[in-house]
């Protein structure tokens, strides 16, 4: 018998999480001598109550959506790639080679085009830490860390001595031909006497995390392959038992997992700055576990999660353009919810089962 | 008449919904040996769990030696003398069997005191009641039955004189159980009190004075052990009549299935497990092999099943199949006739978080009948996994419920139900009844002397002698790797396999060897 009900789990958790992660963010605004309603209002009308908010929130949501899925996915074959941020750097190189050197006709084939190289670049990137950890042992969580620092690395190197433009003075690729520009929501939705998401960098990228979301949910519980990816993370004598090679589940997931992380650049690298820059990823990679954990690894869950920290990055960058609060406060605030929402998990669970225990022994 | 040692009033223990002992009420004499006895599950742990203050009951009084007493926890308990041996032992494996003794009793900050005090405490108890050990082995040395010793004066070092023991003797030879009975004798002329918690029939009348029979939290009986018999013990462990004693007809083997020649199996670690074995098995024949856990048994139905590398020839059918690398693994082995039911079903057998349904493929899942263009067809497997639950009787029959939520028996049957439906040629079945209830016991023999009626090749393996001997229609006695011999289960006895289990090459010789 489970202690508690379903809904429980992937409903009440996440939201008492949430409720404590604000209370303790108010605390810390309150101890700065700021309010916290009107931060907390000054977020909403930032993020929510304009479209330009909203184009905001979405484009750090697509981010998320991608990461979020790349850390569930090795999560379901038990497997914590930390390496996502790495993954989605050497992805933004893939999409950079793909979009520069070939020349696109329409931004519908290109984006095609980018997103495979974006996936093959970024899970080529997983694919040695996945070896390494099938075949000699080392684990996982070790080695995607370092090979996120050895991509920041080579990002630099390849930025300034090789894609650099000559007589460019920043370490960035020259501009994409105008054939891959992808729509943004400006293009798309605004009227002639409407315009909307004016300025905002959200783009057609959107779509293609909703339809990674509903690929992986597809992936995960309708396929073989998801089959014995769920049954080898939940027990590897098990999976050793049906004859599922342990290095094979290992290294196609991570393979999988890269390549979600890596397809991120193509929003970021393609959709908002049509240029390969250092810093495209701004630690999305890592935002993307706590994304994965609280939602609970499944591709809806994600998709809920991503929005939400979407909304708390562009609502964060609000409060520090208006308000006194300095910006490593809102660093502090986001690292709450994280907390709450993924590390401190268990702190909200048990006590809620041993409420639900009490009940139902109420009722019989 | 003194007071009992221990008495217990109406103790309840709910876990959630599931009412684990429901006002249950015992009376232990001194100086007795008192039996518990009851299928998985019928709250024969939770119960000692409480007598031992790891749990706290819901109601109900503690009475030791005529005082009431609050345990609420394992201190408490040590304190009022009652001592524990753990089915699993808690012994620190790297730490000689001194310092596991006084581990938790320490006196001071320095040990070398306590080191000295217990070294003369224990030769005392040694001399008392035959319990030798010698105190500056390391654990990790000892055979299982000494380590149980180990525990034994652990708890006697703490002036226990009541013992509690579950399940003592479910990984100790035959000849090793006979010792710890001897011991256990001893103790009690002494005037030690024991209570035995057991699943075992034959160790009841064996040894205790009383025993109290337990079933679905309540206790059921309590009655003289001299006054009863084993059928009805079985019966009111279970609630209905049971068939003790597997009804099967002389077998009639054909060709041969399974050939294993010259096999050697080397562990993880480099231990050389299997040291070459010869061994036969032939359609509509069950050939069971017997001895004590961790003599290479397990390992054998690893490399047949597929999931460990080893070294010699395994045909199959006349045709030889790879021991190592690609073609080695579960799937080939399945591709090649085999069916296997783990030993450990919980670890390898299912994945406990999956539904039944998931589980009832798992390992086949790659067969054409369950897939559905690119996708697996779960809906079918749903409806085909309700037919297999219903024809094996698993309860409850809900193919969407985990695997973990079933009870022991429940999960076998679901292992079973998947392993016999492919229609094997060679079954390969590991400890088919462990952590399994009498009323299932029955119904799992049945199907794997059904499967044998149908002309299949069955190698049982099993630590439950009583199993091998009413199941096998050939035993093969394996020990340190090395099979050493085999006998015709009508023309043997628990004795001579209990010899040749402990290694002891017997003297009857080859006769029974023609059998093969």
């Amino acid at each position: 018998m489970d202690k508690m009900p379903h809904w429980a789990d992937i409903v009440l958790i996440p939201i008492i999480s949430l409720i404590l992660a604000a209370f303790f963010s108010a605390l810390v605004i309150l101890a700065i001598g700021e309010s916290p309603v009107a931060a907390f209002t000054l977020m909403v009308e930032g993020a929510l109550m304009r479209s330009a908010g909203w184009g905001y929130t979405l484009y750090y949501a697509t981010n998320f959506m991608f990461t979020g899925l790349a850390v569930s996915v090795a999560f379901h074959a038990r497997m914590f790639n930390i390496g996502g941020e790495g993954q989605a750097m050497i992805g933004g190189l893939g999409v950079a080679l793909v979009c520069l050197y070939i020349p696109w006709p329409h931004w519908s084939l290109a984006i095609l085009g980018a997103s495979a190289g974006a996936a093959i670049f970024g899970a080529a990137w997983a694919l040695i830490p996945a070896y390494l950890q099938a075949k000699r042992g080392s684990h996982i969580v070790i080695t995607t860390i370092m090979f996120n620092f050895i991509a920041a690395a080579l990002l630099n190197y390849v930025l300034v001595n090789l894609l650099r433009p000559v007589g460019a003075m920043d370490p960035a690729s020259a501009k994409f031909p105008s054939g891959t520009h992808l729509p943004t929501f400006r293009d798309m939705f605004s009227t002639a006497d409407n315009i909307l998401f004016r300025g905002s960098p959200a783009n057609v990228t959107f779509f293609l995390a909703i339809a990674a979301c509903v690929l992986v949910w597809f992936l995960i519980w309708r396929t073989r392959l998801g089959y014995e990816l769920r049954a080898f993370g939940h027990s590897e004598s098990g999976a050793k038992y049906a004859g599922i090679s342990p290095v094979r589940i290992t290294v196609i997931a991570m393979l999988i997992s890269g390549a979600l992380a890596g397809m991120m650049a193509v929003n970021t690298t393609m959709g908002e700055s049509e240029r390969l820059i250092l810093n495209a990823t701004e630690g999305a990679g890592f935002i993307g576990i706590a994304v994965a954990l609280m939602g609970r690894s499944h591709p809806f869950g994600v998709f809920l999660a991503a929005i939400l920290f979407g909304f708390l990055y562009q609502g964060g960058a609000e409060l520090a353009l208006w308000t006194s609060i300095p910006r490593e406060l809102i660093v502090v605030i986001q690292a709450l919810v994280i907390l709450f929402t993924g590390a401190l998990d268990n702190m909200v669970r048990m006590p809620l089962e041993k409420m639900f225990l009490a009940l139902r022994r109420r009722k019989a | 008449m003194t007071a009992p040692a221990i008495e217990l009033k109406g103790i309840s223990k709910a876990f959630g919904p599931v009412q684990a002992n429901k006002d249950i009420s015992i009376s232990v004499q001194p100086g007795t040996i008192h039996g518990i006895i009851g299928e998985n599950g019928a709250g024969k742990s939770t119960l000692m769990s409480i007598l031992y203050g790891f749990y706290k009951a819901d109601a109900g009084e503690i009475y030791i030696k005529g005082e009431k007493t609050q345990i609420p926890d394992s201190l408490h308990a040590i304190k009022a003398g009652i001592g524990m041996v753990f089915q699993h032992f808690k012994l620190v494996e790297n730490f000689t069997v001194l310092e596991n003794i006084i581990l938790g009793a320490e006196e001071g900050a320095m040990l070398n005191s306590s080191l000295g005090k217990a070294r003369k405490q224990l030769k005392h108890l040694a001399e008392e009641y035959g319990l030798n050990v010698d105190p500056d082995a390391l654990i990790e040395n000892l055979s299982v039955g000494h380590q149980q010793r180990v525990e034994i004066l652990k708890a006697l070092y703490r002036q226990a004189d009541i013992l509690i023991l579950d399940e003592p003797t479910g990984v100790l030879t035959p000849a090793e159980a006979d010792q710890l009975f001897r011991i256990l004798d001893r103790l009690r002329d002494e005037g030690k009190t024991i209570i035995l918690i057991t699943h075992k029939l034959r160790e009841i009348m064996d040894i205790t004075n009383t025993v109290s029979v337990m079933r679905r939290g309540e206790m059921t009986a309590t009655v003289k052990t001299a006054e009863t018999s084993p059928e009805e013990l079985a019966e009111l462990m279970v609630g209905r009549k049971v068939l003790l004693r597997v009804d099967k007809k002389p077998a009639e083997p054909t060709s041969t299935v399974l050939d294993v020649q010259s096999l050697r199996v080397i562990d993880d670690k480099g231990v050389e497990r299997v040291k070459g074995i010869d061994l036969t098995v032939r359609a509509g024949e069950i050939v069971g092999i017997a001895g004590v856990a961790g003599n290479g048994q397990s390992e054998l139905l690893e490399v047949l099943g597929g999931f460990a590398d080893g070294t010699g020839t395994i045909t199959v059918n006349g045709k030889q199949i790879p021991l190592t690398g690609h073609g080695a693994d579960g799937q080939a082995r399945r591709a090649a006739g085999i069916a296997h039911v783990p030993e450990d079903r919980q670890r390898e057998g299912l994945i406990m978080e999956y539904s039944a349904w998931e589980n009832t493929v798992f390992g086949y899942h790659h067969a054409p009948e369950y897939q559905s263009g690119m996708l697996m067809d779960n809906s079918g497997i749903q409806t085909e996994a309700q037919a297999k639950m219903d024809r094996f009787d698993v309860r409850p029959p809900d193919p969407r419920l985990a695997a973990k939520n079933f009870s022991g028996g429940n999960q076998q049957k679901i292992v079973l139900a998947r392993e016999i439906e492919r229609n094997p040629d060679l079954l390969l079945i590991g400890q088919p009844t462990r952590g399994v209830d009498i009323g299932a016991i029955e119904f799992i023999h049945q199907q794997i002397v059904n499967l044998r009626d149908q002309g299949k090749a069955i190698l049982l393996v099993s630590v439950e002698l009583d199993e091998i001997m009413s199941l096998s229609d050939r035993i093969a006695v394996m020990f340190d790797g090395h099979i050493m011999g085999e006998r015709d289960p009508a023309q043997t006895d628990e004795k001579e396999l209990g010899l040749m289990m402990a290694g002891i090459t017997d003297t009857k010789g080859t006769e029974a060897q023609t059998n093969g």
